[in-house]
């Protein structure tokens, strides 16, 4: 039974990503999950706040469930389907461990950032704020990795693939410039 | 019912995140270091198969389950936003190695301490709808 735990390779991942996107369009729905951030905005009342927040979110209720769901399946994979421990390449190791990361190839997310007992002043900013460009950015791009990733490549979309362009430009500049600044 | 079959498709997407590793933050670590094929690999094949499957229901004219036409919405044209929205996403991608579909699932996984992202990215969604009109798109 120890299959149950083994990680999925990208063969099985990539295509079950696309095959889910598939799966909304024929029931009518397209697939992005940062809409729900929009969603739960309206739903607090921000419409005070902007128009941008006055718009038809009922209609997006059954996204809301998707993402419940999602959360459930990370609790039983957590739970039932996974060892938790996550292997990556071993040349990253020195790097991480420079940065005070000592949990790689141990455990599914660094302990050092995510842990209970990790959150400081320090831990907890970096969470925050990365939680706001994520948010801030998915709406200004106007979709996420899924929305634009995959719905709007798939949809052959160039303004998805200048966003993809941008996700990438963003990621690289953190990870490489600002990384060893930070951590 | 309706209800029911998006809560599954939600379950196993969640599953497919986790188990795919793409949730996790040393996957997102290593593919900006470029140390794997792994998340290109994820990313590559989801979009050759979606792009193979929107482009034949596309040729079919196939219309959704309840009739309507298949939501393939047209983004507007324009590069500043894309651009733009698209690095600060970028930055902070790479700053908590999480974007939005993984948070959820990342949460449900019990890592409590990803509710500060998820805060965040609530208070960075209301800040876009803030300053919406003073930013060029």
């Amino acid at each position: 039974m120890n299959w149950i735990y083994e990680p999925w390779p990208w063969y099985i991942g990539g295509p079950a990503i696309a095959f889910i996107m598939l799966l909304l369009l024929i029931i009518g729905k397209q697939f992005g999950m940062s809409s729900n951030l929009r969603t739960m905005c309206s739903i607090g009342g921000a419409e005070k706040w902007s128009d941008f927040f006055n718009w038809d979110w009922k209609a997006q209720r059954w996204n809301l469930v998707v993402m419940l769901g999602a959360a459930i399946g990370g609790y039983l994979s957590y739970n039932f389907l996974s060892t938790n421990v996550v292997n990556i390449n071993d040349a990253l190791i020195p790097q991480l461990e420079a940065y005070g990361i000592f949990s790689a190839d141990q455990t599914y997310m660094p302990t050092e950032i995510f842990a209970l007992e990790s959150l400081n002043l320090k831990t907890i900013s970096i969470l925050i704020l990365g939680g706001i460009l994520v948010g801030f950015g998915a709406r200004y791009a106007g979709g996420c990795t899924s929305g634009h990733g995959i719905s709007g490549l798939s949809n052959l979309q160039l303004p998805s693939l200048i966003a993809i362009v941008g996700f990438f430009i963003g990621g690289l500049v953190m990870v490489h410039l600002f990384y060893p600044l930070i951590f | 019912m309706k209800t029911l079959v998006y809560l599954l498709i939600g379950i196993i997407f969640g599953i497919v995140m986790y188990k795919s590793e793409a949730a996790s933050w040393f996957r997102i670590y290593e593919m900006f270091q470029f140390g794997s094929f792994h998340m290109y690999g994820i990313m590559g094949s989801a979009v050759v198969i979606g792009m193979i499957g929107v482009q034949w229901l596309k040729k079919k004219k196939v219309k959704a389950l309840d009739g309507t036409s298949l939501s393939l919405t047209p983004k507007d044209k324009g590069v500043k936003r894309y651009l733009f929205g698209g690095i600060i996403f970028g930055l902070g991608w790479g700053l908590v190695g999480a974007c939005p579909g993984p948070m959820y699932t990342l949460v449900g996984a019990g890592f409590v301490s990803i509710f500060l992202i998820l805060l965040g990215a609530i208070i960075g969604t209301f800040f876009y709808g803030l300053l919406k009109g003073k930013l060029p798109h």
